[in-house]
């Protein structure tokens, strides 16, 4: 013990989330021969404390020899050569990157094709989500289609119903624009009291992407739509669920609605819709119809299932809002946040996402006190409309419990409400649209644990 | 000059040109092209509440029944009461509720939901159906099938009677028998336009306070010592390098803080973890409540053992004596009798594999509530 505390000078980790650099090392080799549970072991015999250099605390501590073996020993990667160009045709994340994975929440759905998987915004950094990890909300579960067979049809209140294929639609001028996509049940586990434990549970039906496609607008023109009596767009899916959702027509002439086939400089994943799903700036998820096949121009709301059944917030007054679609403002703190452990006291980056369906973020608050006091974070370029915004604050950690919280306020003035505040006006049974603060509370062991304030 | 003003007329023209040819749809010459009325056809199925789109035909409740038992009763329920699947299509509305058009259960906190009682249109019902249904083979069914799967349904939400054919004559009569056709709002301000005259202001209303804020950091809920590992090992679903790494919820939580001994405690902050301590065991020091029969008392409250019951959900899945989700109550106390220990954890742990492969998620509920239902099941889990 004296050994460890002079050469760390500080002070010891929670020892069970602890591994050495070389254990570290040892844990992917493992790993990499497939032996995970290796992982398991080398974490248990750390929470053991058996073996002293293991156990030791501070992150880059000088050895007793003098030097860090991986500085002093030159590796592989140094002394070798390395593999060629083009090894991955579609190059893929480090094989270090693997805990790195969209997750199902254990126990919401009993099935996989009706489900939802979270993205794990504790490990992401930017604003952009990498399209491999961007969260999925399927509802009759998800196809690879054949672009050369898909085709989009417009009709309804139109001179002449037209229909498009994917060359046709690629021809047309193009924008590229970045936004994020909320599933409206995003948070809706947390309405009544902590359910989930990570982040990545908590807020992952949030993603953010640039997407490329034509705007709406122009296709409805082709048609001949007739905007003025026209005032509601039913927008229908290719696939099994044929998903619909009725899209407001002022949304649609601003131009900011897009029938979109590109997601971060390249197409859109199956699991999003491959070949064109579209994209609605500020509205929830599910309006965002994947594998697009129609829109039908109307002059009255459609009551889809999506909108009649599902996606409808029940009051304390026991009436449902029907056709809730934007997402407000809100924001979350991404690192440190449930599930970690913070590994000693000193510095630390709280960082996080915030956003609104209504515009620009203007301002990001952060509280390390459970909202009594706050300061006001950076928020990193680009700041967006409707797209996420990253911020960051700096913090020294002293070791004693804290509760992080982070409140985002956007450019109509509106701030994001506490859950007393939210709670007050719509109940605990709304499930959609929970936008509330999000409290961490960090403990004195450096565990990060997802709590509610009353 | 001339030359300059002819051009400036020119570029006008040519302005006015490409105006007109984008109200005409011939700005893009070459995309896309007239659609045909069968393709149209095709594809245009939807239903609008006001019933245009929906094609002509009937069904009746009894021909519903057949094609019911055949296609979706494996997942829905004979009575589209199933939570196996999906969440039940069938449940929770009266005949008072046909009459007022609001479901009254929609006010009791501690109801689930059933589609019966959410729904406001039967055109909801008809075009989802039509155009998903049944789940595996979405689009195989013909109108006149819909029909009669919309009508047995609604005969089962107590909407129409047992004798009734569902057309597309009546159809809209029957709308307005719907339980809970007056149950939806669109007073709010979460519609991204104009078009339902809904509310303007956002019903929160914050303000960016910065310093001495009223908010007093009470940890009022977090997440129960026992479902520490319910979402699988953190550690795993994190980065292993950064600034934080993810807790091994496999093991037990470290007691000794990060810092050592030293930290003073800081201002309302450092009483938080004392309080969420107090709180989760305070159900444990708390003297349970009269109506609930002490460990080990002789007596066993049937009663209130059921009350618990409702007010823990655990009903959303266990019945007295028939099988929902769960094993019904029944089947429990005949398997486990006698056996309380077992049965109060198995309350508060969840598990699956004993009744299925479903599993049970952990309750949150009081060891002393937990108990109280292990007690009544143990004892054979009377009525």
């Amino acid at each position: 013990m004296k050994q460890e505390d002079v050469s760390s000078g500080r002070v010891r980790k929670a020892p069970e989330n602890f591994l050495s650099r070389e254990g570290v090392r040892a844990v992917f080799a493992e790993a990499k021969n497939g032996r995970r549970d290796f992982i398991r072991n080398a974490f248990a015999a750390a929470a053991a404390g058996a073996v002293v250099p293991v156990a030791m605390a501070q992150g880059n501590p000088v050895p007793v020899e003098g030097g860090d073996s991986n500085i002093l020993n030159l590796p592989e990667h140094a002394t070798g050569l390395g593999q060629g160009v083009a090894t991955e045709g579609y190059g893929k994340p480090s094989k270090f990157e693997t805990n790195v994975q969209r997750r199902q929440s254990p126990g919401l759905t009993q099935t996989t094709q009706a489900s939802v998987s979270f993205a794990p915004l504790q490990s992401l950094f930017g604003i952009v989500t990498p399209s491999g990890l961007h969260f999925e909300r399927h509802h009759q579960g998800w196809w690879d289609i054949d672009p050369s067979k898909h085709r989009f049809m417009v009709n309804g209140m139109v001179k002449t119903p037209k229909v498009f294929t994917m060359d046709e639609i690629m021809r047309l001028p193009s924008v590229s624009r970045f936004h994020f996509i909320e599933c409206g049940a995003n948070t809706a586990a947390e309405w009544g009291n902590v359910a989930v434990p990570t982040v990545q549970y908590t807020h992952g039906m949030i993603s953010c992407s640039e997407f490329t496609g034509v705007p709406l607008i122009t296709l409805l023109q082709l048609a001949g739509a007739d905007l003025k009596n026209g005032r509601f767009v039913l927008a229908e899916g290719g696939d099994g669920s044929s998903m619909t959702r009725t899209i407001p027509m002022s949304l649609i002439t601003s131009g900011e609605v897009i029938v979109a086939y590109g997601q971060n400089g390249e197409m859109l994943r199956p699991e999003n819709g491959y070949p064109l799903r579209l994209v609605v700036p500020g509205v929830q998820g599910v309006s965002w119809v994947k594998y697009l096949r129609r829109v039908e121009v109307g002059d009255k709301p459609y009551a889809a299932k999506d909108e009649a059944i599902h996606y409808i917030d029940l009051q304390p007054d026991g009436l449902q809002r029907q056709y809730t679609n934007l997402q407000e403002c809100k924001s979350v703190v991404t690192t440190p946040s449930g599930g970690q452990v913070l590994l000693d006291k000193g510095f630390y980056n709280i960082t996080g996402l915030a956003w609104s369906g209504k515009g620009k973020i203007k301002k990001v608050d952060v509280s390390v006190d459970g909202g009594r006091n706050w300061r006001q974070a950076r928020l990193e370029s680009p700041v967006m409309s409707k797209a996420l915004t990253r911020f960051n604050i700096d913090w020294v950690w002293d070791g004693k419990p804290a509760i992080i919280q982070s409140r985002a306020m956007d450019d109509t003035g509106f701030v994001q409400p506490t859950y007393k505040q939210l709670r007050a006006v719509r109940g605990t049974r709304s499930i959609y649209h929970n936008n509330a603060i999000q409290s961490w509370l960090i403990q004195e062991n450096g565990e990060v644990k997802n709590v509610q304030l009353s | 000059m001339s030359s300059f003003r002819n051009a400036l007329i020119a570029a006008a023209a040519l302005t006015a040109a490409s105006l007109v040819a984008a109200q005409m749809g011939t700005q893009f010459p070459g995309i896309g092209r007239a659609a045909t009325p069968k393709e149209v056809a095709a594809w245009d199925i939807d239903v609008r509440p006001d019933f245009k789109g929906l094609p002509a035909g009937s069904g009746s409740v009894a021909k519903g029944q057949d094609i019911w038992e055949g296609k979706c009763a494996q997942c829905h329920g004979v009575f589209g009461e199933s939570n196996e699947v999906f969440s039940p299509l069938i449940g929770g509305t009266t005949t008072d509720d046909v009459k007022t058009g609001r479901v009254a259960k929609l006010m009791d906190p501690t109801s689930g939901r059933s589609t019966i009682m959410k729904v406001a249109t039967v055109s909801t019902l008809w075009d989802y159906i039509n155009r998903a249904m049944p789940w595996t083979q979405p689009k195989s069914l013909k109108p006149d099938e819909v029909y009669a799967v919309t009508a047995f349904l609604l005969n089962l939400g107590g909407v129409i009677p047992d004798n009734f054919t569902l057309s597309d004559k009546n159809i809209a009569e029957v709308q307005a028998r719907m339980p809970n056709r007056n149950g939806m709002t669109t007073r709010h301000a979460m519609w991204p336009g104009a078009e339902f005259k809904g509310v303007k202001t956002p019903d929160t209303k914050n303000t960016a306070c910065m310093k001495d804020c009223a908010t007093e950091p009470t940890v009022a809920s977090f997440l129960p010592d026992f479902a520490r590992n319910a979402h699988g090992n953190i550690a795993e679903q994190n980065r292993p390098v950064g600034a934080q790494h993810g807790v091994d919820t496999t093991q037990p939580e470290s007691k000794a803080p990060v810092a050592g001994s030293g930290a003073s405690g800081s201002v309302a902050v450092a009483q938080a973890p004392a309080a969420a301590k107090a709180a989760a065991e305070a159900p444990k020091a708390a003297p349970a409540p009269a109506s609930i029969p002490a460990p080990g008392a002789a007596g066993v409250d049937s009663k209130a053992a059921q009350v618990l019951t409702q007010k823990n959900n655990c009903t959303a899945c266990h019945a007295i004596d028939k099988k929902i989700l769960g094993p019904s109550f029944a089947d429990i106390a005949k398997k486990h009798a006698g056996k309380t220990d077992y049965l109060a954890g198995k309350i508060k742990s969840g598990g699956s594999g004993v009744w299925g492969p479903i599993p049970m998620p952990p309750q949150t509920l009081t060891d002393a509530e937990a108990k109280a239902i292990a007690v009544w099941l143990a004892a054979g889990a009377a009525k």
